[in-house]
């Protein structure tokens, strides 16, 4: 080592501050509330959490390319809802099969966010902004406004996300296996690494002969994907699919990877760090009533740890710019 | 314009070298082995832009081969085609005598050529050993997981080999200029390439680094390997290259033997015409001292930068690519904040915290990337020219379209910018009028100061007469110019003094007389010898 | 037409410039027609038309002098947004805190009236609120230096936030009787609604900033090329700041104006405008990217959009059908400039292998 802290060092650093700021808000809150940090408590907060990590992640991937994916609430809901319907209208067809055709119908519309930006040259902010109305004014059509509720789904349906397997809930364990693919995807794929060279220097991967086509389609189906799974787990641990399902979801997963450190310029982050993030975010969603708060704060809060992580990322960008500087004329 | 720069034009057809008596050996001796890679007839169209014009290149294993052209020749457009980033129009390229389709880069990757860019091409939020490897990073062969270990040992054994101390995991971002070169270096040989192509690998690096450089060179060249060289400097084309191919205004001039040519033969070609007929002759007559500047720093630039610059003069400042030349520019026009240092005009000191104060103070600055800060490529010729002047041709704000017309016209006939008319965009004219709409713009604000960075950067021959006929004829009528110039011959024809500067410090200072280019290279590259240090 | 000092180049001159005009500028009326009809002005109008033909002949309620000025109710509050959108994306930037914004005025203005305000006041409160939040934005887009995007990103829940934690599932809906006239009042006993005419005014004077003020040339400099702005001296930053705070105040304007047309506030009141005032934007031709585009293709595209809707609600067509109509049209509106465009470089580039090859 060369005096100067390599990447290891640095995403380290960014995750221990997390893990100690996530440690210090359990302490705050188990202060006024003693029975907050149970075994049992974390569970259900991890498990309330799970579906904001995998879609979270979903996301990251997009703004590591230096995009965003606005669509992932409404590819939630509309998933949610067809698959919710689907067990309805065909009760016999095993559960499994359902997850698949809800995963299917989110890696569609995945697909076709990253078709337009691609190929179509729409500016991914534009073309999932469009598509967040568009995939959530059909799902209004395809339910006619109604919902299905509990006792129109079948317990199979509904054990997607609630069975448990070695006394973790099947929901938490959906959450690890998605993390553990995309973090292997993040780390150990060919195309993994061009998603961070495409959001590093979009030049330079072209030199190298990165497709940015490819990338492109490749991390909005991966989020279209992780939604389309998020939207049938969602109304399956609900046991409800209304038409505004995951509204406004898309800012708490964009808060979980910029909490996580994930430059919103893309080119930098880790999975670890936007898993953090998203725990962060769980445990504030979850401690509000705890505290007495009102949990229509929610969303006040949420914009505010959205703004004040991107300010402290940005401060801290600047100081390092200046640092750096120093070093070089030193 | 006086007519002295109009001879000049006579050139401007691009005629055959030979058919002007130089000596271009077109058919090669026999006895020579059968060509590695071979570029016949290229042609490159971009919309309203001929890049490239039947372009030839021939090259043959173990040879370095130089590239030679000015800016805008075509040579980075051939690069660009060579490593499957542009595709071409027309033409072939063979590789060993079979046609070679590169629709991509990794098309060129397969094909065994690599090219070390002149542009950032890095990441720099990725580690070493990423950089080397993206686009082919090693993986387990049944798997196709990526194999770090490996990719991390190989990097070291890559690293090593270049003699160079670097950990493979730092990130490139904390890495200096020459160590990012030598990076790309590294990243070429991984490729196992027979075909490496350097776009003006020295123009960043000191004298010591330029000797590491040649000595793997020569070493690629032992192993077989076919090198393509772009440089603008003749004692590194005369010490490097077995062969030129000169290229002028994207069309193919000739080739030959470095040994058997010498540098006036190929600056003949490069320019159709002599070096001394390039430069227009005037009487120096500097004036008092206008602009002086003490102690000027930025942090991480340039530090304790001192010059006085006087009436009528033309300061010359020369360099490296990040000396920090265009920093020390755009922080005395405000665009960057200094860290330290005073700048007085005509002996009072003034405070410049933005563009408009420097505008104000009666400075002008042509940038040095005219496509990004020159000129606006999507706004007409004379809201181009008006820009600078919006405030006061406004009255409560509101333009004044009378006086926006006068002005163009004024200056826009001036500078004779050929185009359809004043209210056609800046993107359809030629590099070379977008040059002289930029000049205009400036000219039209009457400055007394006259920053110039790169005025003649990628423009046609005759153009760039026209430019330098402009600056001289400026400076003549009292105008004090600054001119940031990497081309040696131009600082060296045109400036009155010149200041040469090296990693953010003043290396140098010399005078017209005593200034010639073995002297100022050795300043430029940290080896300051003649000249009073400033 | 020939510029520059007649001297012994002009000849020179003369054949290169003949030359590159023919390559630009192709003077046959095919030529001509193509530019026209793909001028995006034009298609809007030709689309308007269209949307008034087709409605015309489908339901007879369609034109009718009443219904066509009363319906201008529903979209001049997002109109009077689009007006400042403009500005913010002619120059690269984008908002999407603005439906939030509407929501805290509104919130305020509530408040306010709860606590007995009249109605000056509570016009006064939420125009300064909306300014406020614009100079919130602007400057952490401007002074902090973070990506538009992720600002109002944040913001837009801010904004809405407020209101949201204070009010909960409650609305207020008490407010003076004369406040109503902003948003439902007609212009003296004519049928013309004051909110329309308002905007035509407002409209009118924006589009005069826009295009005949150094501060509208500035943003056009802006969003073409930032860097060469600067180098003429222009205050990037400055302007930018400015545009957020007018985005502020005129999404307060439009929060009077829709407060006083539902009279009630509701957390969720103006909820997905942000997505109907830069569909409003970008169909009127401004590019996201910056630098293109002009007031009159938006207010085509106001008037278009707003008429479509009006025709699709007259064949009961569902609010959601809207909602999916106005997504397909934010895409198809930056989808369909760019394959025009390339349509365009492609004819550009094989005409000029035709006159080349010819030439050889």
């Amino acid at each position: 080592m060369k005096g100067i802290p390599s990447f290891g060092k640095i995403k380290q650093r960014r995750e221990t501050s997390l893990v100690f700021l996530i440690l210090l808000l359990l302490l705050v809150v188990t202060l006024r509330s003693p029975g907050f940090v149970s075994i049992k408590n974390l569970q259900r907060i991890i498990n309330d959490t799970s579906i904001l990590v995998m879609v979270s992640l979903g996301q990251f991937f997009v703004i590591l390319a230096g995009g965003i994916d606005l669509s992932v609430g409404s590819i939630i809901g509309f998933s949610g809802m067809a698959a919710s319907m689907l067990n309805e209208a065909q009760p016999t067809l095993p559960a499994f099969v359902v997850l698949l055709v809800g995963v299917l119908i989110g890696t569609a519309f995945g697909a076709l966010n990253g078709a337009l930006v691609a190929f179509g040259k729409v500016p991914p902010i534009i073309t999932t902004l469009g598509t967040m109305s568009i995939f959530r004014g059909i799902t209004f059509v395809l339910s006619k406004g109604q919902w299905v509720t509990a006792h129109e789904m079948t317990e199979a349906y509904m054990l997607l996300p609630h069975g448990n397997f070695l006394g973790i809930s099947n929901l938490i364990w959906w959450g690890v296996l998605v993390s553990t693919v995309l973090y292997y995807v993040s780390r150990f794929t060919r195309s993994g690494r061009e998603v961070f060279a495409i959001g590093g220097n979009k030049t330079a991967a072209k030199f190298v002969g990165v497709s940015e086509r490819k990338i492109t389609m490749m991390i909005f189906t991966i989020s279209g994907m992780v939604s389309g799974l998020a939207g049938v787990m969602w109304t399956a641990r609900y046991a409800a699919a209304v038409n505004e399902t995951a509204t406004g979801f898309e800012l708490q997963t964009v808060a979980a990877c910029v909490i996580g450190g994930v430059s919103i310029a893309g080119g930098s982050g880790a999975v670890s760090g936007v898993i953090l993030g998203a725990l962060f975010m769980g445990i504030i969603n979850n401690a509000l009533p705890v505290i007495n708060l009102s949990p229509f704060l929610q969303l006040f809060i949420q914009g505010a740890i959205v703004l004040f992580a991107m300010l402290i990322n940005t401060l801290s960008e600047v100081r390092r710019g200046k640092k750096l500087l120093q070093e070089r004329l030193a | 314009m006086p007519t002295r720069a109009s001879g000049l034009l006579l050139f401007q057809g691009t005629r055959p070298a030979a058919r002007r008596g130089l000596r271009v050996p077109i058919h090669k001796e026999p006895a020579l082995s059968q060509p590695l890679l071979e570029v016949k007839h290229l042609t490159k169209y971009f919309p309203g832009i001929k890049a490239l014009d039947g372009v030839h290149l021939t090259i043959r294993s173990g040879e370095v081969h130089a590239l030679i052209g000015e800016n805008g020749a075509g040579k980075s457009t051939l690069v660009k085609i060579l490593t499957g980033v542009y595709f071409p129009t027309q033409g072939e390229v063979l590789y060993e005598g079979s046609p070679l389709v590169l629709r991509n880069a990794i098309d060129a990757q397969k094909a065994g050529i690599a090219a070390i860019h002149q542009e950032a091409s890095m990441f720099p939020e990725l580690s070493v050993t990423e950089n080397i490897y993206m686009g082919h990073h090693l993986t387990h062969p049944k798997t196709g997981r990526i194999d770090w270990r490996k990719m991390r040992t190989e990097t070291q054994k890559l690293l090593d080999e270049l003699e160079l101390d670097i950990d493979s995991n730092t990130l490139v971002k904390n890495l200096g200029v020459a160590q990012r070169h030598m990076v790309e270096i590294a990243k070429a040989l991984s490729l196992h390439a027979k075909v490496v192509i350097m776009d003006e690998p020295t123009s960043a690096l000191s004298l010591r680094e330029v000797e590491d450089l040649y000595k793997i060179v020569r070493r690629l060249r032992a192993d077989g390997k076919a090198i393509i060289f772009i440089s603008h400097k003749f004692d590194e084309i005369f010490e490097i290259c077995d062969y030129y191919t000169v290229l002028r205004d994207g069309k193919y001039i000739g080739e030959g033997k470095v040994s058997e040519a010498s540098i006036d033969s190929i600056v003949r070609m490069m320019v159709g015409r002599s070096l001394d007929q390039m430069y227009p002759k005037r009487n120096i007559n500097s004036g008092r001292t206008i602009l002086s500047v003490k102690g000027l720093s930025q942090l991480g630039y340039f530090s304790n930068v001192s010059f006085d610059l006087h009436e009528g003069e033309i300061l010359g400042f020369f360099g490296l690519v990040g000396a920090g030349r265009s920093e020390v520019m755009r922080t005395i026009f405000g665009i960057d904040r200094k860290t330290a240092g005073t700048i007085s005009l005509d002996g009072k000191e003034i405070q410049i915290r933005c563009p408009s104060d420097a505008m104000a103070h009666g400075m002008a600055f042509v940038p040095e990337d005219r496509q990004e800060q020159g000129v606006i490529l999507e706004m007409s010729i004379a809201k181009n020219i008006t820009l600078p002047q919006i405030n006061p041709i406004s009255r409560f704000g509101i333009l004044n379209r009378k006086k926006e017309k006068s002005i163009t016209e004024t200056y826009g006939s001036k500078m004779e910018i050929r185009a359809a008319g004043w209210q056609v965009d800046a993107d359809t004219l030629s590099g070379g009028n977008q040059q002289k709409v930029v000049l205009a713009k400036w000219l039209a604000t009457n400055p007394r100061i006259l920053i110039l960075d790169e005025p003649t950067k990628g423009i046609d021959v005759a153009t760039k007469a026209a430019v330098h006929q402009f600056i001289s004829d400026m400076a003549s009528k009292g105008l004090a110019v600054i001119l940031i110039s990497s081309e040696l011959p131009e600082v060296l024809g045109m400036a009155d003094r010149i200041m040469v500067m090296h990693e953010g410090f003043l290396q140098a200072e010399f005078s017209r007389e005593e200034a010639d280019s073995d002297k100022v290279i050795r300043a430029a590259t940290g080896n300051a010898s003649g000249g009073g240090v400033a | 037409m020939m510029l520059g000092t007649h001297n012994n180049r002009q000849e020179t001159h003369k054949s290169d410039l003949v030359n590159v005009t023919r390559l630009i500028n192709e003077t046959s009326l095919k030529e001509r027609m193509i530019t026209l009809f793909t001028k995006w002005e034009v298609i809007l109008g030709l689309l308007l038309i269209l949307v008034f033909v087709y409605f015309s002949n489908l339901t007879p309620y369609f034109l009718n002098s009443f219904n066509l000025l009363n319906t201008t109710f529903t979209f001049t509050e997002k109109a009077i947004m689009a007006l400042p959108m403009i500005f913010i994306i002619m120059s690269g930037d984008i908002d999407i805190s603005v439906a939030s914004i509407i929501a805290l005025c509104s919130f305020a203005m509530g408040y306010a009236s709860s606590l007995g305000a009249d109605t000056w006041t509570l016009v006064a409160i939420g125009v300064v609120v909306g300014l406020a939040a614009g100079l919130f934005n602007g400057f952490f887009v401007t002074k902090v230096g973070m990506p538009a995007i992720a600002v109002t990103l944040a913001t837009q829940s801010i904004f809405r936030g407020i209101p949201q934690a204070v009010l909960g599932d409650k609305a207020y809906t008490k407010y003076p009787q004369s406040f109503a006239y902003f948003g439902q009042g007609y212009l003296g006993e004519s049928l013309i609604p004051f909110s329309l005419v308002f905007f035509l005014v407002l409209a009118a004077i924006m589009g005069f900033v826009l295009h005949k003020t150094r501060y509208g040339r500035k943003v056009y400099a802006i969003g073409n090329a930032k860097e060469a702005a600067r180098f003429c001296g222009v205050q990037v930053n400055q302007i930018r700041f400015i545009n957020f705070a007018l985005m502020g105040l005129f999404s307060g304007i439009a929060a009077v104006l829709l407060t006083s047309r539902i009279g009630s506030t509701r957390p969720n009141i103006a909820l997905g405008y942000d997505m109907e005032v830069i569909t409003l934007v970008v169909l009127g031709g401004v590019s996201i990217s910056g630098g293109k585009g002009n007031l009159f293709g938006v207010i085509m595209a106001i008037f278009l959009l707003g008429y479509l809707k009006y025709g699709m609600g007259l064949i009961n067509l569902s609010a959601k059908a809207m909602v999916i109509t106005t997504g397909t049209l934010l895409i198809v509106a930056v989808l369909l400039p760019g394959f025009l465009d390339s349509i365009k470089a492609w004819r550009k580039l094989r005409r000029q292998q035709k006159t080349s090859t010819v030439a050889n």
